[in-house]
């Protein structure tokens, strides 16, 4: 078996593509790139090991769901549920992704070049060496870092189509109890709600940015320099236990 | 019974509804070929039980007369129903709407159109618009003609819709021959409501035509708001709240079709607070005369007449929602992937913001 292996999934059927990988990768390749892939579903979920994979064409719902190790490229767009519970590896995602970005991850890396949308980073937690980023380099929709739990998400606002739209949108970091949320530059102060402690970033969160950004231009053919040109916020949750009181007062 | 190819066709799979739809701004007509294949992209969406599609354009030998596109148990349904449009309606064509049969599409109902105007010497009603008038004509036959449903009731548009996969759906009633300048489809996976044909979508009245995806939790409230408005429901399906709400909001309320968005997707009450005096004042007054037309629940809709087609979604985002634009055409669908089949270089692709309607108008 070689190495390397492309697909033409043009017409293949979702599950039958998947197990198709799933067969290729036991037999011993380690680089799989895939052809005009079009909204087919669970791309890499639960693979695991030093693998590459490229999508070119359109990612469908939850690509690298529970994906566990290998680097992916997609070439285009991901439709919603990129890295839904990705544990370890890490995905570069050069168009747009669509709601729901990386809910409950639990590790690796996640860069998407242009916009999100809703919801990224749900109930994202870390536990240990498990440290689960996202970095973004466009803008953000409503609710970003919603009951997020632990990790970081990075938005930088530079590289999303053009709009009026503030960089991140309504509810930012709702029931937020763990984690940290950079945002490149500032935000309205009226979508800062109370629950949050925001402070600028210091020179310890410039670093820890940094290497998250190096990964970011190497991909993406970025120019670094540009990109920490600025000064950065960091929000944080103020309380650990947001609904300790909700149901039952102390 | 056969079985099928592969074993999955046995499984439960967790989906939600499929959207696809497009406009050529400049009316040039195209085959529903292209929104049959798109719509067939988002297959994993739906679940066999509920395909449909409108279409505008169709009927230009016969763009002056209502047509009516009847769904009915049996011949003596239609012919309860026939006697009723007949007392009303001039007809000037009565004939079967013409299928392929396939093996994917079951049993159907029987299946019929009438082209038609409304009488001179109607028998009732006779003080108000014609609209109004085929709009109480329809409600009368889906209400006490039993077994009978008037599914579609616009000029030079029709509603195609039964229970089958959309791309099924599309064969049987041989879409691929219609041509059109705006096209709508929907690929269904019942939740809460039977799946049957009359429960398919598009839901219509007069020229309007709605295909969803979500649920509309406020069904409840809309209904009973509407049926004041002699506007009552017999579909059993949430999605037809939407259809009669657009014909009252924006044919008899005079409302644009953003401010129509806006009723279904209000801005919050802290957005309101941070308007300008005069913003303000208007939707506060919106959402307080028009409360019970909101919707509430999960949607991501696309509704249509013979002059637009708009994307709306809810307002905090709860299901998805993709628009493009090439030339003189819009796309607007569930997911990026369909959008691609029927364009696959599109000049610009886009998430419209929750509550934000994206409208796409023909070129007047």
């Amino acid at each position: 078996m070689e190495s390397k292996m492309a697909i033409d999934t043009r017409g293949i059927y979702y599950r039958d593509l998947n197990e198709r990988i799933r067969e290729t990768v036991r037999n011993g390749t380690t680089e799989v790139e895939l052809l005009n892939v079009s909204g087919q579903r669970y791309i890499g979920t639960a693979l695991a090991g030093d693998l590459e994979i490229t999508i070119n064409g359109v990612a469908g719902q939850d690509t690298a769901a529970f994906m566990c190790g290998p680097k992916m490229r997609i070439n285009g767009n991901a439709q919603d549920g990129l890295a839904n519970t990705m544990d370890k590896g890490e995905v570069y995602c050069t168009g747009m992704s669509g709601d729901v970005l990386g809910y409950a991850m639990r590790g690796g890396q996640v860069h998407v070049l242009g916009d999100v949308g809703y919801r990224a980073g749900i109930h994202m937690k870390a536990y240990k060496d498990k440290l689960p980023t996202i970095v973004i380099g466009g803008r953000a929709g409503d609710f970003l870092g919603e009951y997020m739990a632990g990790g970081i998400i990075i938005l930088l606002g530079l590289f999303g189509a053009e709009s009026s739209a503030p960089i991140a949108g309504r509810c930012l970091g709702t029931g937020i109890h763990g984690g940290t949320i950079f945002v490149r530059g500032q935000i309205p102060e009226y979508q800062l709600a109370d629950n949050l402690l925001v402070q600028e970033a210091d020179a310890e969160d410039l670093k820890l940015i940094e290497g998250f950004v190096d990964n970011f231009c190497r991909e993406f053919g970025k120019d670094k320099s540009e990109i920490m040109d600025s000064s950065f916020l960091r929000i944080r949750p103020r309380l650990l236990r947001p609904y300790g009181n909700m149901y039952v007062p102390n | 019974m056969q079985m099928p190819s592969a074993d999955y066709d046995f499984q439960k799979d967790i989906s939600g509804c499929g959207l696809f739809g497009v406009i050529n701004r400049h009316k040039n007509r195209f085959s529903g070929r292209m929104a049959i294949d798109a719509i067939a992209v988002q297959r994993e969406r739906g679940n066999g039980m509920g395909g449909g599609f409108a279409a505008y354009g169709i009927y230009p030998e016969m763009a002056d007369k209502y047509a009516l596109h009847l769904m009915c148990d049996n011949k003596h349904a239609l012919d309860r129903a026939e006697e009723i449009i007949k007392r009303h309606f001039e007809i000037y064509l009565s004939e079967a709407i013409p299928v392929r049969k396939i093996p994917a599409v079951g049993e159907s109902p029987v299946l019929w159109r009438f082209f038609v105007l409304p009488r001179e010497d109607r028998p009732c009603w006779t003080d108000i618009s014609e609209n109004d008038y085929v709009v109480r004509v329809v409600m009368e036959v889906n209400k006490s003609a039993a077994g009978a449903y008037i599914f579609s009731s616009g000029k030079n548009m029709g509603a195609f819709k039964g229970v089958g996969f959309p791309e099924d759906i599309g064969e049987f009633f041989r879409l691929d021959e219609y041509e059109g300048y705006i096209w709508t489809a929907h690929n269904r996976f019942p939740t809460n409501t039977p799946g049957w044909w009359g429960g398919a979508h598009p839901f219509t009245i007069l020229d309007w035509s709605i295909v969803h995806n979500g649920e509309i939790s406020s069904y409840g409230i809309n209904k009973r708001y509407l049926c004041q408005h002699n506007y009552e429901c017999t579909l059993m399906t949430d999605t037809e709240v939407v259809a009669y709400l657009l014909d009252m909001f924006i044919r008899k309320h005079g409302m644009s079709k953003d401010m129509a968005a806006k009723v279904f997707a209000p801005p919050f009450w802290e957005e309101i607070d941070r308007m300008d005096r005069e913003e303000k004042e208007a939707f506060t007054a919106l959402r307080m005369v028009y409360g019970s037309g909101m919707l509430n629940g999960p949607f991501a809709v696309l509704f249509a007449d013979a002059h637009g087609l708009v994307g709306l979604n809810d307002r905090i985002k709860l299901r998805p929602l993709i628009v493009a634009e090439k030339g003189d055409q819009v796309y607007m669908a569930s997911e990026d992937c369909s959008i691609r089949n029927a364009c696959p270089d599109p000049e610009h692709l886009w998430a419209p913001k929750a509550g934000e309607p994206v409208i796409a108008e023909v070129f007047s």
